[in-house]
């Protein structure tokens, strides 16, 4: 699709010289692009060391100093699965875990994978490093902002990461953080544990509002000329929708900390009623547990949704990049991805089926919850119509957006269960949610992210990672996730309860403990096939074959910077200027199977663009 | 070309496990019959879409896979077909929801001739209160729980003076007679779970929560709690025995009412003062 122009028009006299002509050629009437109305902003280029590699305001470096920390956090959370597993396989091998460590370790795996692993490494990694190159800006619109943002976060890790050493160790509440257990004796790390976390969480929250306002306002107003809002990728609609998700859930989080730090500190009563602990009425009386519970999902299921929206998106540009085809219904998806996100805000309660709030409300929330599935079912079809008939390479990239299709099916598919109120009753609090939650938003989502850095490491390093290493990489994360989850929903049939130490020996639950065994066995080999991928970096980097530029012959504008990888600044002297969406792949007519979006109208007269 | 030939293998292997596994439900013992069916119809549903979309996608791996001398297809929209898909999605969505809201329905209802049990929880374990004569159960407050009150009665509530107290963690029902369970706790959140019946919700401090079911099956039952509730929370463990009603009453005649027990304390308390005087 390109401008708008006049077919009738007739300029096929001047195509054929400036079919051959460089880009910066320019015919003024079809391929007019309105004038920039502002100027350009005066980027702050660092003198030193530390101001180009440390208190750096290049949203690139940025995203990669996200990138490297999240990636930190999620080591830290993938130990800790391997602790619970080794404990909930072969206990007799975990004879130095107590229950209390078993709790800390399951809830800092759940904050840590959910939070500042996942939501840290789309938005903050994915998010900097892709914004300003793909919407053809020199950089983020407020870079101070974004470096502090950036260190907040830093600070945020450095202080959950604390939690473990202080006395009483972390808390083991649960990632969700239900009160008033969370801040009883009775919880481990009930002391300094949780007040850690919640002023983590809390450093977190300003450090993320920090950089999503960057997010948001530079994609709304520093996109180059050309760049019209229906003209940008799908990643960077997914990421700017998710921002906006953060922005508005993020504050009930915010507050529903800040609450639950006074009921620790002060002994308010926000969320703690009259408690008996030990024969003895505690100081507390009036509050109410469920109010956290509503604030705490009215962030935690949008949150679900700032993780899925940006992995949404860029796994429709890979497979559309891979599958040498356009995204199919490109419109339909831009507005399922909004069309999710505003409707994210209106199903949190499905979280508490059996909370104990007014069971009425279960009747309004199945119902906003199974219309989500909806436009979720019209990305899944519009993935698969992209492959269809296209021209597929199957690379490394293409596995792993097959597997994040394969695996969000799933999920997907299983969240319908769970979002059906009365079929909830059985399933939650067992087995079936962990391994629903994990396919839909655990390795859905990572599917995406190591499709991702297989398909952007040439730009970011400058160097193609090995494909063969990649493959493995794949081939044994996918098969092993898949046969750690698939299984497990079947624990949840029988009716094995999530949060379980140990099982003892209730009949149905002896029959759990040869699957628990081999679950454990496939964590354990999933988790180390990820330093496969550490391995492939580290290889690359030494002696790697060299990248050419835009090696995967895409449209988008990162492919098209002055160097590669780009430099502060991003593009050379001129900004690019966009004239079509960035899907226009195997245009019949076009000398290559792909135009770039920097392509004028009367460069590739002879196609049959649509417009857009 | 051996891409696809996995994907495939993996779906025909998550197919033959879900017909082989020997990993599913524990058979039945109340009346929610049809949360069973839904979740059996969300899976013939569900699972024939999870089963057709990676089929398609392995097909389109197989018949579109990369050759040079080929382009792919520039179609950008498919009105109709997308239009197609939405409405046959909404219909199929609707067709789930419709019988989980039915169910919901009857579950939020509780019949009007179910027998009362109060179920309390703490840190961490579970005992049983059961309405005597009267058929009504006295009011409590958490603040009225001493040794000689496990259950916060209400002392001036004459509805309380009969109530019977279950010195178990395992509770006694009656078979084919609908149960409502009155959720409380005394200090954090927990869940009355039995998985036989299907049924559960949180009992939550400062609020009374509740659910239903008729127990339909005669035997032993082990209660679980099913919401996280601190360092115990695994081992919290009770009880049910569904017993016909014979049994039943025999077992409730043996029970000791809220009147008995207080006067068995004040007893004891006379005693020990007796013998501390002595």
């Amino acid at each position: 699709m390109s401008d708008e122009y006049d077919n009738n028009k007739s300029y096929q006299a001047q195509s054929s010289e400036v079919m051959d002509g460089s880009t910066g050629s320019v015919n003024p009437d079809i391929d007019y692009v309105r004038p920039a109305e502002v100027g350009e902003q005066d980027l702050y280029h660092g003198h030193s060391f530390i101001e180009k590699w440390v208190f750096c305001q290049d949203a690139k470096v940025i995203g990669v100093q996200y990138f490297l920390t999240a990636v930190f956090t999620g080591i830290v959370g993938l130990i800790l699965s391997w602790l619970m597993r080794l404990q909930l396989g072969f206990p007799e091998l975990a004879g130095f875990m107590t229950a209390e460590h078993y709790y800390q370790f399951v809830t800092m795996h759940g904050m840590i994978m959910v939070v500042y692993f996942l939501t840290a490494l789309f938005l903050g990694g994915f998010g900097n490093y892709l914004i300003p190159l793909m919407v053809g800006a020199r950089d983020m619109v407020f870079p101070y902002v974004n470096m502090l943002s950036f260190w907040m976060f830093f600070v945020a890790v450095a202080v959950l990461m604390a939690s473990f050493f202080v006395p009483g160790g972390p808390t083991g509440a649960g990632w969700t953080l239900y009160p008033p257990q969370t801040i009883l004796e009775g919880t481990p790390g009930s002391g300094m544990g949780i007040l850690l976390m919640l002023i983590s969480l809390s450093l977190f929250v300003i450090g993320f509002t920090m950089g999503g306002l960057n997010y948001m306002i530079t994609i709304l107003q520093a996109r180059t000329r050309g760049m019209t809002l229906m003209r940008m990728p799908l990643t960077v609609w997914g990421i700017f929708t998710a921002t906006v998700l953060a922005m508005l859930a993020f504050p009930a989080l915010l507050v529903s900390a800040i609450m639950m730090t006074l009921d620790k500190v002060l002994q308010t009563s926000f969320f703690m009623p009259t408690i008996l602990k030990a024969g003895e009425v505690l100081e507390y009386g009036g509050g109410s547990p469920i109010l956290f519970q509503h604030l705490f999902w009215f962030f935690g299921h949008p949150e679900v949704y700032i993780v899925a929206l940006p992995a949404f998106g860029i796994v429709s540009d890979l497979i559309s990049v891979h599958a040498r085809k356009n995204i199919f219904g490109y419109r339909m998806m831009v507005w399922a991805i909004v069309g999710i996100g505003a409707l994210s805000f209106f199903v949190w309660a499905h979280h508490m089926y059996v909370s104990g709030m007014n069971p009425w409300f279960g009747f309004f929330f199945a119902t906003t919850t199974l219309i989500i599935a909806v436009p979720t079912a019209m990305k899944v079809y519009n993935w698969i119509l992209t492959l269809w008939r296209g021209n597929i390479r199957i690379n490394t990239v293409m596995l792993w957006c097959l597997g994040f299709i394969v695996t969000f099916v799933n999920g997907g598919i299983t969240g319908i269960f769970l979002g059906n109120v009365s079929v909830d009753v059985p399933l939650s609090d067992t087995y079936f949610v962990i391994a629903h939650f994990h396919m839909v938003m655990g390795i859905a989502p990572l599917m995406v992210i190591m499709g991702a850095v297989y398909h952007w490491f040439p730009l970011v390093a400058g160097k193609m990672l090995h494909e063969g290493l990649g493959k493995w990489h794949f081939w044994i994360t996918f098969l092993g996730a898949y046969s750690i989850y698939f299984p497990m929903h079947y624990l949840g049939f029988i009716g094995v309860p999530r949060r379980y130490f140990e099982m003892y020996d209730s009949p149905y639950m002896t029959s759990a403990v040869g699957m628990n065994e081999f679950i454990s066995i496939a964590a354990f080999i999933v988790g180390a096939a990820q330093f496969i991928l550490v391995f492939n970096i580290i290889k690359t980097l030494k002696t790697g074959k060299k990248a050419e530029q835009n090696p995967w012959k895409a449209n988008s504008l990162e492919w098209y910077t002055s160097t590669v990888p780009p430099k502060h600044g991003n593009f050379g002297e001129r900004l690019p200027v966009v004239h079509r969406w960035p899907y226009d792949f195997s245009v019949p007519g076009a000398k290559d199977d792909f135009i770039p979006q920097t392509t004028a109208p009367s460069e590739v007269i002879h196609t049959e663009v649509e417009k857009t | 070309m051996h891409a696809g030939i996995i994907f495939l293998l993996v779906i025909i292997g998550s197919v033959l496990f879900h017909i082989f596994t020997p990993w599913y439900w524990t058979d039945i013992a109340s009346n929610w019959g049809g949360m069973d069916d839904t979740i059996t119809l969300t899976f013939w549903v569900g699972g024939g879409v999870f089963v057709a979309v990676c089929l398609f996608m392995i097909y389109c791996v197989f018949r579109y896979s990369h050759k040079e001398d080929r382009r792919a297809e520039y179609k950008p929209e498919d009105k109709k077909l997308e239009k197609i898909l939405t409405w046959a999605t909404t219909l199929g969505v609707a067709a789930l929801l419709a019988p989980g809201l039915i169910i919901w329905n009857q579950y939020v209802n509780v019949p009007k001739n179910a027998i009362e049990v109060d179920v309390m929880a703490w840190q961490w374990g579970w005992q049983y209160r059961l309405p005597g004569a009267d058929g009504k159960l006295g009011t409590t407050q958490v603040r009225n729980i001493a040794d000689n009150n496990p259950f916060g009665i209400n002392p001036d509530d004459p509805f309380g003076r009969d109530d019977i107290m279950v010195e178990s963690d395992v509770i006694n029902l009656e078979n084919n007679r609908p149960v409502k369970i009155l959720l409380r706790s005394v200090d954090v959140l927990h869940n009355w779970y039995v998985p036989q019946f299907r049924a559960k919700m949180d009992a939550v401090p400062g609020t009374v929560t509740f659910y239903w079911f008729e127990p339909n099956k005669v035997g032993e039952y082990e209660v679980l709690c099913a919401e996280y509730c601190g360092v115990g929370h695994y081992a919290m463990r009770g009880g049910v025995e569904v017993q016909d009603k014979g049994d039943y009453e025999v077992w409730l005649s043996e029970q000791e009412t809220f009147e008995q027990l207080s006067a068995r304390y004040e007893k004891l308390n006379v005693d020990g003062n007796k013998l501390a005087k002595k």
